[in-house]
């Protein structure tokens, strides 16, 4: 939607506002059609690209404004939470990328499924996953997803799709592609949607996975989450060719603003259709982190200050959800306001009770080795006081 | 006797493995003394497993259409379809991660790397994406695979092509190693191996693909399997305990026969399962034989043995009545050359030859070369 009819909305209904304030009720459950374009086109390697109008409602808006704001409060609670180093290790944040979490929930069921690399909060809880057990995780807590034994990048929600969480760069991508495969084994008429970074997209596994899922048809949806930095290297200087949605070659491909949850559903929407019928497709979608690469990094010595602002004030994905509710009068600003704050309330209730979440008992460290261990023993660090029989 | 092979041949077709009645042996359990070899034995495993469990696949390089590099997989592509038994291209990395992929959603792959060496490309995965998986999911995510092909050393390969995985993949938590030696063996752990619900490494040897065996009815019914992570005690004896596993179990056969000859009585322990590992079963033998030599094809240096040794020493010193003796590979990449690759493998005699020393009945001769 282009800014200057925005403006010029916003001031119309600054007068009709008072007087227009009981239709707001109705309009803010509604499911009627809004169409909106997309600020930017997609482009297509080998397709011809879906259109920039997207339909939606005023209902889905709404979510998606809800949904971005607790994702987005919960990555700035765990920067603090890591700060006060009660999140150890790895913490990587997803602050500014929340639009490809919401947009592709948008597009598809809890029964296609969602793998991604370790930057996986949000998209684990775009899955069904409840906050408590995120930072319950990321506090090595009992009540975390997995327990408190996975940590930051190894979230899973197999119930809701989402099979992680996945540390080593690129190793997700196969693994999502033998997911596809399982599906189309399977006959389910679902399709996997495999997430990945620009640093990311030069591993050799992708290419030969992405060869297999085309010569066999797998319903699998490569997604590049190109926030133009593979920890600190800047795409520029790690690929030859950036353009992540042409690198599929005899794949076809759409590159997405990925800062605008309206496009990247409908692009989620038109690869899920494509996959299903003819195979693979890549997408790219071209987004932003504020945070750096994980808590170590602070993430402007490769990059300026200026850039992550200028992102921020121009691209922010819940700010273009924010004015276009206000625009449509979805929602006023004191709502919205409201509904931030009460994304904060959420999490600081959820980081309370997971702190009370105890630490796991002493004989975990030794369940989940196997699913069947046959009684066999495992050792402690002295194996003279330490042993178990693994169940 | 004909019942049985009535039951093979009856469903429609060529059988892809064949029984060979013979004149019953001395040693062997079964009534009638039919015989198999290892090959063939892998190839029923799998066709019953695929036959009881639609989601049970083969994957990997030439099973299909060239019916296996080694013929392990021969029929099958006929039997059951591309579907289920699929050639891939030459890409381990991409094809173990999408095995693993596809067992996270339930099905039960079985990969086949065509030498281990080759699954050093793909080694993140079994690792990493594989055996890790249930653990860091606290039981989310479980990986029922069967990663399985020939390891170790054949003939003449040279460098590249002859290592033994054996105690890399044994010292990973998650993953199960089986190893099997002979007809039965192979049989019952390739079946235990895809009806389990854990990653196993299966490590078998191209030397022994040909080698027949014979095998007991037991064997040959499609629910025989054999318990995961228990020994095998192929020879009694009481002066010394040598253990041994794939290939070299045969080699410690034979020289448990040389030393009766000789007065030494060798109880050989075939281990079957690397990991884990049958610790009582060789401990209790220990403590009978108070001598141990164990064998293995592999690098000496932190290699099973060692392990074992270890073990011993940790669980048994008091029975020991002599030093624990390791008989491994040669320190050294593989040669090619006859009489070197012939140095680099152990031999009989020096199974012998460590037996012998455990008896204060040999002093070695290098001892600082």
């Amino acid at each position: 939607m282009a800014l200057s009819t925005h403006r010029t909305t916003t001031a119309l209904l600054r007068h009709l506002t008072p007087a227009i304030s009981y239709l707001r009720h109705i309009s803010t459950d509604s499911t009627s059609t809004i169409t909106v374009e997309t600020s930017v086109p997609f482009t297509g390697h080998k397709i011809d690209p879906p259109s920039r109008s997207v339909d939606t409602t005023a209902q889905e808006l709404m979510s998606f404004f809800r949904d971005m704001a607790l994702m987005r409060r919960m990555e700035i609670a765990a920067d603090s939470l890591y700060k006060a180093k009660l999140i150890r290790g790895f913490c990587h944040l997803y602050d500014g990328q929340e639009a490809v979490a919401v947009g592709m929930e948008a597009a598809i069921t809890r029964k296609d499924c969602i793998i991604t690399a370790y930057r996986d909060h949000c998209i684990f809880l775009g899955r069904g996953g409840t906050l408590l057990e995120s930072f319950s995780e990321l506090m090595g807590r009992k009540d975390g997803c997995s327990k408190g034994k996975g940590g930051s990048m190894h979230f899973y929600k197999k119930e809701g799709g989402f099979y992680g969480g996945h540390g080593i760069v690129g190793a997700q991508i196969p693994l999502g592609c033998g997911l596809a495969f399982a599906q189309k084994y399977k006959n389910d008429e679902n399709v996997t949607f495999t997430l990945y970074g620009d640093g990311a997209a030069n591993q050799g596994q992708l290419f030969e996975a992405l060869n297999m899922a085309a010569l066999w048809d797998l319903p699998a949806i490569l997604v590049c989450e190109n926030n133009h930095y593979g920890m600190g290297t800047a795409e520029w200087r790690a690929a030859k060719s950036p353009a992540y949605y042409k690198r599929g070659d005899y794949v076809p491909g759409l590159k997405v603003d990925g800062m605008d949850a309206l496009a990247v559903k409908q692009a989620c929407r038109f690869a899920k259709e494509h996959a299903l019928k003819n195979g693979p497709i890549i997408l790219e979608m071209d987004t932003y982190r504020y945070h750096g690469h994980s808590m170590s990094d602070p993430g402007s010595t490769y990059r300026t200050r200026d850039e992550i602002s200028g992102v921020r004030q121009e691209r922010d994905p819940i700010e273009r959800v924010r004015k276009l509710l206000l625009a449509y009068d979805i929602a006023n600003e004191k709502e919205l306001k409201d509904i931030e704050k009460e994304a904060r309330k959420q999490v600081d209730e959820a980081i309370a009770k997971a702190k009370e979440s105890p630490l796991p008992e002493p004989s975990e460290l030794f369940t989940n080795v196997y699913v069947k261990g046959y009684g066999v023993e495992s050792f402690g660090a002295d194996r003279k006081e330490i042993r178990a029989a693994l169940p | 006797m004909s019942a049985i092979l009535r039951k093979i041949i009856a469903p429609g077709g060529i059988p892809a493995w064949g029984i060979r009645v013979i004149a019953s042996r001395t040693y062997s359990s079964s009534a009638g003394g039919k015989e198999m070899t290892v090959r063939d034995a892998l190839n029923s495993a799998l066709d019953e497993e695929m036959s009881a469990d639609p989601s049970v696949l083969l994957m990997g390089e030439e099973v299909g259409e060239y019916q296996g590099a080694y013929k392990v997989s021969k029929g099958l592509l006929d039997k059951y379809g591309p579907k289920r038994v699929i050639d891939t291209p030459i890409t381990e990395a991409g094809f173990t991660g999408m095995a693993v992929g596809a067992a996270y959603h339930g099905l039960r792959p079985v990969v086949e790397f065509m030498t281990f060496n080759f699954s050093m490309q793909a080694i993140d995965h079994i690792i990493n994406s594989a055996a890790k998986s249930n653990y860091m999911s606290s039981g989310q995510i479980s990986v029922p695979i069967v990663f399985r092909g020939p390891n170790g050393a054949a003939a003449g390969v040279g460098a590249q092509h002859s290592q033994c995985y054996a105690a890399w993949y044994a010292s990973c938590p998650g993953l199960k190693v089986l190893v099997p030696y002979n007809s039965e063996d192979a049989r019952g752990l390739l079946k235990a191996a895809i009806r389990d619900p854990d990653p196993v490494v299966f490590l078998e040897n191209e030397l022994l693909y040909g080698e027949s065996f014979p095998i007991s009815a037991e064997a040959l019914d499609s629910s025989f399997c054999l318990p995961i992570g228990k020994a095998k005690i192929e020879r009694e004896g009481k002066d010394v305990t040598i253990v041994a596993f794939s290939k070299m179990v045969g080699y410690a056969l034979q020289a448990a026969e040389i030393l009766a000859k000789e007065g030494v009585s060798a109880e050989v322990i075939n281990l079957r399962s690397i990991r884990p590992l049958d610790r009582a079963t060789i401990n209790t033998s220990v403590r009978k034989t108070n001598r141990l030599v164990t064998v293995e094809e592999g690098f000496p240096q932190h290699g099973v043995g060692a392990e074992i040794c270890a073990s011993i020493v940790e669980e048994s010193f008091e029975y020991l009545d002599a030093p624990v003796e390791r008989i491994t590979g040669a320190d050294v990449p593989m040669p090619y050359a006859a009489n070197l690759e012939r140095m680099a493998v152990p031999q009989v005699e020096d199974i012998v030859r460590a037996a012998k020393r455990t008896c204060y009945r040999s002093v070695p001769v290098a001892v600082n070369a």
